[in-house]
């Protein structure tokens, strides 16, 4: 953070305004970035930050405005423009060619050839290791993108932009998909940029991370320009209160509550994931009710699988899996959501657990439609179901209101509100939260967890799967930790540091 | 044992004539869908490209104009597709089933205003020619329908068939200009975003599979046989469409279907011709029921380029 030359402006966008038809994006919002400075742009999602930052990159052409680079006013048309002037941008769903290695996805576009325009190959290979030498940023040029980890693919992307000669890097929520190791890794990355004299805008709304490697922060909300500040200089909380226009509170607020009768009993379950591997494997667990059982570890030791079982959505291999003394373990999804009454909020909101293209009123009625008073004899009676979703809107405060919009047309958080106000209505006895709160701000995760804590202080089961400790660490009453397919911790909530879980997740042992 | 090599021969000589249509098609169907859009239309391609060919072979008296304006005939075809599909982002099947009336259509309406309301060209005065004979006279080389003549004095559009397949693999696999249209037709937003040409990439390819498919058309109808009727294209183009996925959307696994379909065809001829008892009918299904047997039991699953059939929108600018 001491790189930052405070004599040139790289990037300055003054007065930028976007619109799109009658709704305006981004309304006069003002940005400045120094040679060397990692500024955050911050915002709730949907404030208008990636559309921004679209402008600078050429994906979008603002409909009011300066842009200067290097102290001259340009007008970037396209993404090849920007890359002229040196702006890269890692965009938050990478862009990268599957089947296609890392070396070919680099050059892809500016690719060196022989004669005849055969590629040459091996001279791509060569500048992608020379450029990851250069900025400690480890890939293997011949492997295949599929094959590699999602933080590997990061850096592909970041190599694509400096084999661009960039100079200024545009990175959308980089850490969003990333483990915790990823984002030390990444930090040290942006550190070595800076000191090449690179500047980056990092794009997120985590307040954490800004104050980790920012040096300055433009917040934006709804649109509008709010403040710029210098990141050493102010709290977590303040930025929190500035982007979200409110106090946040961030400690999870839980009243004591004495742990219930089991509610769920899984026996050396063994589940196997689409390739055949044994993704779960003699995973053991008791769930009682009044409690939330926080599941922690690294994203693929089997979480999905643990859940996609319990829903019935997964053939059990072997072992069992109880509610109370009742067997379960092959029961259908309609039986285990209304026989047996547990339900979930999936991990992925917009595979699993809406149908986009249904309006809001739609997506409340999934899992009940068949029933009085949704429907009688196979009719639906859509006087019933609005009145049910605008009731739903109004507890669960789903904005905007009008239920009869498309789902896929919400933000990120109010498509949450939707499932959970689903799942919450249909009152069960058990309720599954797999990464609840993913891509969600600071006022979105508030309300998931307000939520899941309700449930508990009702009596009901809560399992919580999340790939966040801090999350699990506000949240869970005990928490287990994954590793492997099977639990091979299990911590009470208050005992619980997040050295000792990090140990766990990793394979080691307490 | 004599007659027995001969057999062979014949089987093989007849294999690589009937698959070279195939091929021609086949891996302008390879080109088109590794750049993402799919072209169920070569089978209309085709069978314009066959009509075309015979007619200008039959008025130029120039078997190779034929040849050339066949490509033309299925690029023009081509051209329409690629307006519908990558400038208007039809529906890609649906374009792909109007360019199969169109092409059937074009050709049978021409045909009837040419050749005094027939649905079927007259003969050519000349075939594209056999390369051997005419580089080394008839005969000379091999000896007159012993082994190696049967097998290898081919039509020129046999040899022209295999060395477009190696072309094909070369710039698909060795050139810059393949690994962008493979980009496209994998993950077109990220080749965008690197500046390449969706739109002109697209364009190239599904205009090239036209041509592709208009050639294959000219070789049935000016080399196989030596002229255009209306059933002389009679779901050839569908099949190039199954070789390619049989495939895998290479070019060298093409050539391979395309030649097992061939072959089947090989073999109901020879079958016929010495008279096996059945029906002929019959054995005129055998290439396709080859051909479904093999891709059911061989092929199993193979992956398409990703972004196959989606539209790309390329979005507010």
């Amino acid at each position: 953070m001491t790189s930052v030359d405070f004599s040139h402006k790289t990037v300055e966008m003054i007065d930028v305004v976007k619109k799109f038809g009658d709704f305006t994006a981004n309304d006069r919002i003002s940005l400045t970035v120094h040679r060397g400075e990692v500024h955050a742009l911050l915002g709730e999602n949907g404030a208008g930050k990636t559309t921004l930052m679209n402008c600078l990159y050429g994906l979008y052409r603002p409909t009011e405005g300066v842009i200067r680079v290097n102290g001259e006013d340009v007008v970037i048309s396209d993404p090849n423009v920007a890359i002229g002037h040196g702006i890269g941008m890692v965009h938050q769903h990478f862009k990268l060619v599957e089947p296609f290695t890392v070396a070919e996805n680099i050059v892809l576009g500016r690719e060196p050839t022989k004669t005849l325009g055969r590629l040459d190959m091996a001279e791509a290979e060569r500048q992608v290791a020379e450029i990851s030498e250069r900025y400690g940023l480890s890939v293997d040029p011949q492997a295949l993108i599929q094959d590699i980890s999602v933080g590997s693919q990061q850096r592909v992307e970041i190599l694509k932009a400096l084999y661009r000669g960039a100079e200024i890097l545009i990175l959308d929520e980089p850490t969003a998909v990333l483990t915790p190791s990823e984002i030390k890794e990444l930090i040290t990355i942006i550190d070595n940029l800076t000191s090449e004299g690179k500047s980056i805008i990092i794009i997120t709304h985590k307040l954490h991370e800004i104050k980790l490697v920012a040096d300055y922060c433009t917040i934006i909300r709804r649109g509008t320009f709010i403040d710029r500040v210098e990141v050493a200089k102010v709290s977590e909380q303040e930025l929190a209160a500035k982007m979200v226009g409110r106090d946040v509170s961030f400690s999870v607020s839980k009243s004591e509550v004495v742990q219930g009768d089991r509610a769920l009993t899984v026996d050396n379950l063994v589940v196997r994931d689409n390739r055949g591997i044994a993704a779960v494997n003699g995973l053991d667990l008791q769930l009682y009710h009044s409690e939330i059982l926080g599941i922690a570890g690294v994203d693929g030791n089997g979480q999905s699988q643990l859940v996609e079982a319990l829903m019935g959505l997964r053939q059990v291999e072997s072992g069992r899996i109880l509610l109370k003394d009742h067997d379960i373990t092959h029961a259908t999804p309609r039986q285990i959501i209304g026989d047996h009454h547990i339900c979930s909020i999936p991990e992925d909101r917009q595979k699993r657990g809406l149908v986009l293209e249904f309006d809001v009123a739609e997506n409340l009625i999934l899992e009940t439609y068949m029933r009085p008073p949704f429907s009688r004899r196979g009719v639906l009676d859509n006087g019933e179901i609005y009145r049910f979703a605008d009731h739903c809107a109004e507890t669960f405060d789903i904005r905007p209101r009008n239920t009869g919009l498309q789902a896929k047309s919400l933000s990120g958080g109010n498509q949450q509100k939707v499932i959970i106000a689903r799942e919450v209505s249909n009152n069960p006895d058990i309720l599954v939260a797999s990464q609840p709160t993913r891509g969600l701000d600071v006022g979105a995760i508030e309300y998931v967890h307000k939520a899941l804590i309700e449930q508990r202080d009702n009596g009901k089961a809560v399992l919580l799967i999340s790939f966040e400790l801090d999350e699990i660490i506000n949240v869970a009453d005990r928490i287990a930790v994954i590793f492997e397919g099977r639990i091979i911790g299990i911590l009470d909530g208050d005992e619980a540091d997040e050295n000792r879980i990090g140990l766990l997740m990793a394979g080691g042992s307490a | 044992m004599e007659t027995f090599v001969n057999d062979i021969a014949f089987i093989i000589g007849t294999t690589l004539m009937y698959s070279t249509p195939l091929i021609f098609a086949a891996v302008g169907g390879v080109i088109t869908e590794r750049s993402g859009i799919i072209n169920i239309g070569l089978e209309g391609m085709m069978y314009f490209g066959a009509f075309v060919g015979a007619a200008v072979a039959y008025f130029s008296g120039d078997p190779w104009l034929g040849f050339f304006c066949a490509g033309l005939a299925g690029a023009s075809l081509g051209l329409l597709h690629a307006i519908a599909t990558v400038s208007f982002s039809a529906e890609q099947i649906v374009s792909g089933i109007a360019m199969n009336f169109l092409g059937v259509g074009f050709a049978l309406f021409i045909s009837r205003l040419v050749f005094d309301g027939a649905t079927q060209t007259l003969t050519v005065p000349k075939k594209i020619p056999l390369p051997l004979d005419f580089l080394f006279g008839e005969g000379k080389l091999f000896a007159s329908s012993g082994f190696m003549d049967l097998v290898f004095n081919r039509f020129a559009t046999v040899y022209l068939a295999f060395i477009l397949v190696f072309v094909a693999w070369f710039v698909l696999y060795k050139t810059s200009l393949g690994m962008r249209l493979r980009a496209v037709g994998e993950h077109p937003e990220a080749a965008d975003s690197l500046g390449i040409s969706v739109f002109k990439i697209r364009y190239g390819a599904v205009i090239t599979s036209g041509f592709l498919a208009g050639l294959g058309g000219a070789a049935m109808s000016i080399a196989v046989v030596s002229r255009f009727s209306n059933t002389l294209i009679s779901g050839h183009g569908f099949i190039a469409l199954a070789a390619m996925i049989f495939g895998k959307w290479k070019p060298q696994g093409a050539l391979l279907a395309c030649l097992i379909f061939g072959g089947a065809k090989g073999l109901e001829i020879y079958m016929g011709a010495k008279g096996v008892p059945i029906p002929s009918g019959l054995l005129a299904t055998l290439p396709y029921v080859l051909t479904i047997v093999i891709l059911v039991g061989w092929v199993g699953r193979s992956q398409p380029p990703a972004s196959i059939g989606k539209i790309f929108d390329k979005g507010e600018n």
